[in-house]
């Protein structure tokens, strides 16, 4: 009866964890997967339909709710959602124009996107883990996680796209042989020493990304396992554990989105800085 | 936790929304904000000046007030001043007139009784005259004896 108890308790956990996953396997041709072997056994090319869907509604979400905001501004009173949207935007104007030294009027809506959106998909965890899964079993997909930043994929992702304004922005400002010049001659500016300044940098370069995504996956990851754990216990108890958690998440959930987007305008300042 | 497409998706959903976003959503909202924050500045620019304004109003009708005040109490003064002249002058006057009149009236007094004393004068010499001729029963040549009656007379 243990041992049922236990290995119920890891299908549960295992199945909370397991990805809506759509691609091409070996044997199915292109199919949903099944079970987490199918998944794995379809390698890259496969997709999570939950992390892709519920990433782009909260997109469109935040993008609706401000787009509406911004296409009723006042410059008088402001009405609620007006006052409730500005003060996001002003925070991260103001968070911008402390942290990004250039000049470059796309930063802060950049900013903006991220912060938001990331804020949006994290929030998702709020909502009781079993619910979505059981509703979306009924209509008969087998997985269904739905916060987009517990999916390795999502983050990375997004830090990809960083990744990639960082060094759009290092060859549109430095020029591509000013930028190759910095990878090369910093921080031992002789010209013996530039393989050993490649490394380094382009370590430094390529850790930027990858520690952008693994920070926000490893957090969001971490609490979702905590949530599941939290509900295999006897639904008494549930709460007990559920709320406090939930509450300190709250805190979490914020200073994750925070803290991604903070760093992205520290990468892209540090991008537009000549040495 | 297989990487696999949805990293390359998450991506390009990233790209079209932050397009998006510097597109539509943030220029309006931007501008809206800082649109107010100037008409706010102005707004309190314009009450602190409307405010000095104010002052400087009350500290004017404050000092008109002041000085009419002063120059009430002036004029006041000058009536005060000019009522008692006049009074003063008017009792000078009155006393001035009175004194005259009373002279008037003691110089006509005198003429008065010299009038009256040369009328008895002229009266008692001729009744003395008439007097003595009824006494003597004699004519008197009025003539001869002029002299001594004028001189009879001024002797009363």
């Amino acid at each position: 009866m243990a041992a049922d108890n236990e290995i119920t308790a890891i299908y549960y956990i295992q199945h909370h964890l397991q990805n809506l996953t759509f691609g091409r396997h070996p044997e199915n041709g292109w199919s949903l997967a099944s079970s987490s072997q199918e998944a794995i056994d379809m390698g890259f090319w496969a997709i999570h339909l939950d992390t892709m869907g519920w990433s782009i509604a909260m997109g469109a979400l935040f993008l609706w709710i401000f787009h509406k905001a911004g296409r009723f501004a006042t410059t008088g009173v402001p009405g609620g959602l007006q006052n409730a949207v500005e003060m996001v935007v002003e925070f991260i104007e103001n968070l911008t124009r402390t942290t990004f030294h250039g000049k470059n009027p796309h930063i802060a809506p950049l900013a903006l996107t991220l912060f938001v959106w990331i804020l949006l998909m994290n929030s998702l965890k709020i909502l009781p883990v079993d619910y979505f899964p059981e509703l979306f079993g009924k209509l008969g997909f087998e997985y269904m996680k739905i916060v987009p930043t517990t999916d390795i994929n999502a983050t990375l992702g997004m830090a990809f796209g960083v990744f990639l304004l960082i060094i759009y922005y290092s060859c549109k400002v430095k020029g591509v042989g000013g930028f190759a010049k910095e990878l090369s001659l910093t921080p031992f500016n002789h010209w013996s020493l530039i393989p050993f300044n490649l490394i380094l940098e382009v370590v430094g370069l390529i850790v930027k990304p990858v520690s952008l995504g693994f920070r926000l996956f490893g957090n969001m990851f971490a609490g979702e396992v905590i949530f599941i754990l939290i509900a295999l216990l006897p639904f008494w108890a549930i709460w007990l554990l559920d709320v406090p958690w939930a509450i300190f998440h709250i805190l979490v959930v914020s200073l994750q989105a925070f803290i991604f987007t903070t760093l992205s305008i520290v990468y892209l300042s540090a991008a537009h800085e000549h040495h | 936790m297989n990487i696999n497409m949805t990293l390359i998706g998450q991506t390009i959903a990233f790209a079209i929304f932050v397009w998006f976003c510097i597109k539509y959503v943030w220029p309006p909202i931007s501008s809206a904000l800082h649109e107010r924050q100037k008409k706010i500045a102005d707004g309190l620019d314009a009450a602190s000046r409307a405010s000095r304004d104010l002052e400087l109003a009350q500290e004017q009708a404050a000092q008109m007030l002041r000085e009419t005040k002063e120059q009430a109490s002036q004029i006041l003064e000058q009536a005060h001043k000019r009522s008692s002249q006049m009074v003063e002058e008017a009792r000078d006057q009155a006393r001035a007139e009175g004194e005259r009149l009373v002279a008037s009236a003691r110089s006509e007094i005198e003429q008065e009784i010299n009038r009256a004393k040369e009328e008895l004068r002229s009266q008692v010499s001729s009744l003395a005259v008439t007097g003595a001729e009824r006494v003597l029963e004699a004519s008197i040549d009025e003539k001869a004896h002029r002299k001594l009656l004028d001189k009879l007379a001024a002797e009363l």
